[in-house]
């Protein structure tokens, strides 16, 4: 194997096969964003509000206690089919008025139980994280979760 | 020490332990949070402490890797670093940066994406400091003698430092924004990390074994081929559910799988290095550091990697505790301890302190090893019973949590463990005083 694999040669595979594997990658991935852009999110329009409530989401770091399509924590429930479990992808009035008042019931203060921390948003913080999540529920995700238990 | 200017990565890896402890610390934290939900819940919620738990994590890991380069590269080129005032304001940003972060992340400033919480000021400090590195250890290799050990770890710390753009850039539409996500974290663990682990332990191997340099350098090579070969497509595994293209189901599976290999590989090396090599090396620690490391990534991050991997398997267990036990035991054993490792064999040289005995230090190793391993057994016991209950019989998620709780309270005993181990490690490494010569017969030869 010394005589056929010698170091210089090793090298060259090393360097050669690496950039091969970057540009099937990069391909791939051009591939991927106008899948995503024009495809797997687009039964939604990615609006002002929606925009909005993801600045909300991430101000909050909701990501660092729930998960969001299955990344994030795993300390609290799954958000990305929230508005599935709730029966309200379709509703966005009812999505505001369920996601309004869960929020301001919080921290539920219950002895044992985790706490999910208070947040003072306004209406329109509200409104817009409630678009971003129903706007996340109707992405296509390959059908995961395998259930509404997320 | 060969070259003075080694001795600025003392400085980097003291920072380094210091901020170990604050991870293992907050770890420890956040371990009880599940155990007693109503800890400090308003003062200090759980998702500011998991913050400071990963991001402690992640910059101790690449102060490391900085202090570990200062200290190999000198040796490597023959010459002393271009300049130790530049690795010294370096380490300053790199410092302000982090306590500036911890700081806003107590009073409740932070991004939102994970693992890159921190604020702009800090991600744009952290460019800074790495162009500094980069412009400072590469003229430092290229004026002098190229080895292909210099060679991969600055291949490693380039690309690594250049996927940090990406940490910049937040598309508004989420699956976007999740797909370049896994640019930063998926092509740091999984790809760019794997060349610096490599080196480290090929210069490691180097010095302990004293297997001649031809043969650990073609290893090397085919290792990181290996590793990039599988790593740039095993991307795709984290690709199967956030709304991008199904074909990244079989791309991820068949790739990620192979991804098994190179820490199959290194540990082969690694073990065969040790086997062939003539060298005594009064440094049994560091010894211990190097092959734990092999051994425990090729579990962690293989094994347990592989566990989840295929698509038709990871449909169920996405997200749940089975990700948690696969992450804990592949950060521990592919970056924790190589990072222990060049920390154990460089800083009894640069404080000056050989020769030593490190009885303290290599029971840290077995305090720490077997409460991770713990660990991450008992999180797959649970991610097991949520991955049934939840997935497939569909109860819901806080009714699950309540099923788990032994197995929280026994991760919880397993984290203070390694809360314990990590600081007799520090304790052995930078306080423990001078121990008695050991006789000439067994001191080191290089």
């Amino acid at each position: 194997m010394s005589e056929i694999l010698t170091k210089t040669r090793a090298r060259n595979v090393f360097y050669g096969g690496s950039l091969f594997f970057v540009a099937v990658f990069a391909a791939l991935v051009a591939n991927s964003h106008h899948y995503i852009a024009t495809t797997s999110t687009s039964s939604l329009p990615l609006t002002d509000e929606v925009t909005l409530g993801k600045r909300v989401w991430e101000a909050n770091s909701c990501i660092n206690c729930h998960t969001l399509h299955g990344e994030g924590a795993y300390f609290a429930p799954e958000l990305g089919n929230v508005m599935t479990r709730w029966g309200l992808a379709d509703d966005a009035e009812g999505a505001y008025e369920a996601l309004d008042g869960w929020i301001k019931a919080q921290p539920s203060g219950i002895e044992g139980r985790r706490q999910m921390p208070h947040f003072d948003l306004t209406e329109e913080e509200t409104r817009g994280l409630a678009e971003f999540l129903r706007w996340a529920d109707h992405t296509d995700t390959q059908s995961w979760p395998p259930n509404d238990a997320g | 020490m060969k070259y003075q200017s080694q001795k600025v990565a003392l400085a980097y890896f003291a920072v380094a332990l210091g901020l170990f402890a604050v991870q293992v610390l907050a770890g420890l934290l956040a371990g009880w949070i599940y155990v007693s939900p109503n800890t400090l819940a308003t003062v200090l919620p759980f998702n500011v402490v998991r913050m400071i738990h990963t991001n402690a994590l992640v910059v101790w890991i690449l102060l490391g890797f900085f202090g570990a380069a200062y200290y190999l590269v000198p040796e490597e080129a023959e010459r002393e670093v271009f300049s130790v005032k530049l690795a010294w304001v370096q380490l300053a940003i790199l410092t302000i940066g982090t306590l500036g972060a911890v700081a806003s992340y107590l009073i409740g400033i932070h991004g939102g994406r994970e693992f890159l919480e921190q604020p702009l000021w800090v991600k744009l400090g952290i460019l800074v400091a790495a162009v500094i590195f980069l412009v400072n250890i590469s003229l430092t290799s290229l004026a002098g003698r190229k080895t292909a050990i210099t060679n991969i770890l600055l291949l490693g710390l380039w690309l690594l430092s250049l996927l940090w753009i990406f940490a910049l850039i937040n598309p508004d539409n989420l699956s976007l924004d999740k797909m370049y996500w896994w640019f930063v974290v998926h092509l740091w663990v999984e790809a760019t990390w794997e060349l610096v682990m490599a080196a480290i332990l090929g210069f490691l191997m180097l010095k302990l074994t004293g297997v001649d340099r031809e043969v650990i350098e073609k290893w090397l090579y085919v290792i990181v081929a290996l590793a990039l070969f599988s790593g740039i497509l095993g991307t795709g595994h984290h690709y199967y559910w956030i709304g991008a293209p199904g074909y990244w189901q079989w791309i991820g599976s068949i790739f990620s799988t192979l991804e098994v290999i190179p820490f199959f590989a290194m540990m082969s090396f690694s073990f065969l290095m040790v086997w062939k090599g003539r060298r005594n090396h009064p440094n049994k620690a560091a010894l211990l550091w190097s092959l734990g490391s092999a051994t425990v990534a090729f579990f962690g991050a293989g094994v347990w990697g592989f566990l989840h991997t295929l698509h038709g398997v990871n449909y169920y267990t996405h997200g749940t505790q089975v990700t948690a036990a696969h992450g804990h035991l592949a950060f521990y054993g592919a970056y924790v301890c190589v990072n222990l490792a060049i920390m154990t064999y460089a800083m009894p040289v640069l404080r000056n302190r050989e020769p030593y005995n490190q009885s303290l230090n290599m029971a840290s190793f077995w305090l720490m090893t077997g409460g991770v391993s713990f660990m991450t057994f008992v999180l797959t016991f649970a991610g097991t019973v949520q991955t049934h209950l939840q997935r497939v019989m569909g109860m819901y998620y806080m009714e699950v949590q309540d099923q788990l709780a032994i197995f929280y309270l026994m991760r919880f005993g397993a984290g203070a463990a390694v809360v314990l181990g990590a600081i007799l490690f520090i304790y052995s490494i930078a306080f423990a005083p001078r121990e008695r010569a050991v006789p000439a017969a067994l001191q080191p030869g290089e």
